[in-house]
């Protein structure tokens, strides 16, 4: 019954985190009894549980995810999105269109391979494969913009607690931005100066997640380009 | 054999006072080391290692959808290495194709990697690793392992434990750690090991050549020892691509900005 380091320690996948009982959280796994890590990340204990934030990390699809995908092939009656997770995700045309529809419907007029959609996840199917909803406010196809990918593992860094990093962040740069829980952001800004700030912006957020006070540190940065220009 | 072999040996040493391996080094030192992770900004994760004069390079990317689909297992993932050595990683020039050899040792390392790591968690999908030999130097199968492991935890696939790999022989009828590539091809026998260190199981044996039964066991346990030399090394190349950020916050603490929450979830 030990921990055996402190909070917020960097470990590596295979570093004995805890002997003895305890519930294990995020990342973690047990063995013999005891509690593993499996992805380098920074350790927290904390409410009889271990768990590890992980540093980098794949998408692993979750119902309620807000995901930016590519339309990659149509099917019978669906289409095929890569959203970068280890499978494609499904996108029927109930799930696209909220009205009746024919057989002989032609789905290119909706989406065509190759279009960019906001999506939201609301089923994994029997094979745990994500099927896509893009009826609803904020959803679909997209027109504009440009994405840029960064670890999913960083994407809550980047919303902050109750979305105190990217409000601050969306009122800095006046730009609209999308985040897709799979680590691809949709970016529009009002001109390319602004994009390129907010690109800077989340560069330097990804670099920098593991590390306390970013808000403000983030903050005070975009003060200081902002002045620069001036 | 072994007559003739001791025979060399005590010629040696009459003509010579103190034994020394081709570089000068001790019979269970390794090559000088180093480690780099997140080399390649378009994997996934990806490594940079130097062993001696090996240089290799290794990108992973996944896990993603299987492609050609039928070679996906319905129940768990797939790991896909390739092992290829540039054409200019030895003298002289070599054919860039894959060789025979080239695909013996793609399977030997996807054997050894797969046991640290989760597959099961990725039905129908595929992880690929593909590891490029840019300098061959003698153990070029030991270092592709070894550089995998880090750019595999450095893509953030959950895995049980690192590899570490390393390779103990026999030459000029001593047991020596880490051959050479003169070592490896003079010497008398070639015992390349991976190694989970924190699980204690071996995952990679291979021997080529004559040894005793003895020389052989004292062959692994020295390897073994190698191993975890290198993880010591690849655990510091994994922590060194956040430590940079980690003095600044150090920094920031000592002048009291920091922030008493933890922002983590939405």
């Amino acid at each position: 019954m030990s921990v055996k380091f402190e909070t917020r320690d960097i470990v590596v996948p295979g570093d004995l985190l805890y002997e003895g009982r305890i519930r294990t959280g995020e990342n973690t796994f047990r063995r013999e009894g005891n509690v593993y890590s499996n992805k380098v990340g920074l350790v927290n204990y904390g409410n009889d549980r271990v768990s590890v934030i992980a540093l980098e990390g794949t998408y692993t699809p979750l119902v309620g995810d807000l995901v930016v995908g590519m339309v990659t092939d149509i099917e019978l009656g669906q289409w095929v999105v890569d959203i970068g997770a280890s499978t494609d995700a499904i996108l029927t045309i109930n799930d696209a269109i909220n009205k009746s529809f024919r057989t002989n419907f032609d789905m290119t007029r909706v989406l065509d391979v190759g279009d960019v959609v906001v999506a939201k996840i609301v089923d994994l199917d029997r094979r745990r494969t994500p099927i896509l909803s893009i009826v609803g406010r904020e959803l679909g196809k997209v027109h504009e913009g440009f994405i840029m990918k960064i670890t999913p593992s960083k994407i809550p860094r980047l919303i902050g607690k109750k979305g105190s990093m990217i409000n601050m962040i969306l009122r800095e740069t006046r730009s609209q931005i999308t985040i897709g829980q799979n680590g691809r952001i949709l970016i529009n800004g009002r001109n390319r100066e602004d994009e390129e700030l907010v690109v800077k912006v989340i560069h330097k957020i990804e670099n920098e997640a593991h590390t306390s006070g970013l808000t403000n540190r983030i903050q005070e940065y975009l003060r200081k380009i902002k002045e620069d220009r001036k | 054999m072994s007559k003739k072999t001791k025979k060399k040996t005590t010629k040696r040493k009459s003509s010579k006072k103190k034994w020394a391996r081709v570089d000068g080094r001790k019979p269970d030192e390794l090559r000088p080391m180093k480690i780099e992770s997140g080399v390649i900004p378009n994997a996934d994760g990806s490594a940079y290692i130097e062993m001696g004069r090996n240089k290799i390079i290794v990108g992973v990317y996944g896990p993603r959808e299987m492609h050609p689909k039928r070679f996906s297992k319905p129940n768990r993932g797939v790991l896909r290495c390739r092992y290829h050595m540039a054409p200019f990683s030895v003298d002289p020039r070599r054919s860039p194709a894959p060789s025979r050899r080239d695909q013996e040792i793609s399977m030997v390392i996807t054997d050894a990697i797969e046991p640290a790591l989760f597959l099961e968690r990725y039905p129908r999908s595929v992880i690929d690793v593909y590891a490029e030999i840019i300098e061959a130097d003698g153990g070029t199968r030991c270092a592709s392992i070894n550089a995998a492991a880090v750019a595999l935890a450095d893509a953030g696939i959950p895995m049980k434990d690192l590899v570490s790999s390393c390779a103990a022989g026999k030459y000029d009828g001593k047991i020596v750690l880490d051959l050479g590539d003169h070592e490896d091809k003079k010497g008398e026998s070639d015992v390349p090991v991976a190694y989970l260190p924190k699980i204690d199981e071996v995952t990679l044996l291979q021997m080529e050549g004559i040894m005793t039964q003895e020389e052989t066991e004292k062959c692994i346990d020295l390897a073994i020892e190698g191993c975890k030399q290198v993880y010591e090394a690849q655990k510091e190349a994994l922590k060194k691509k956040y430590g940079m950020v980690d003095e600044a916050e150090e920094k920031e603490e000592e002048t009291g900005e920091e922030e008493t929450v933890e922002e983590e979830e939405e």
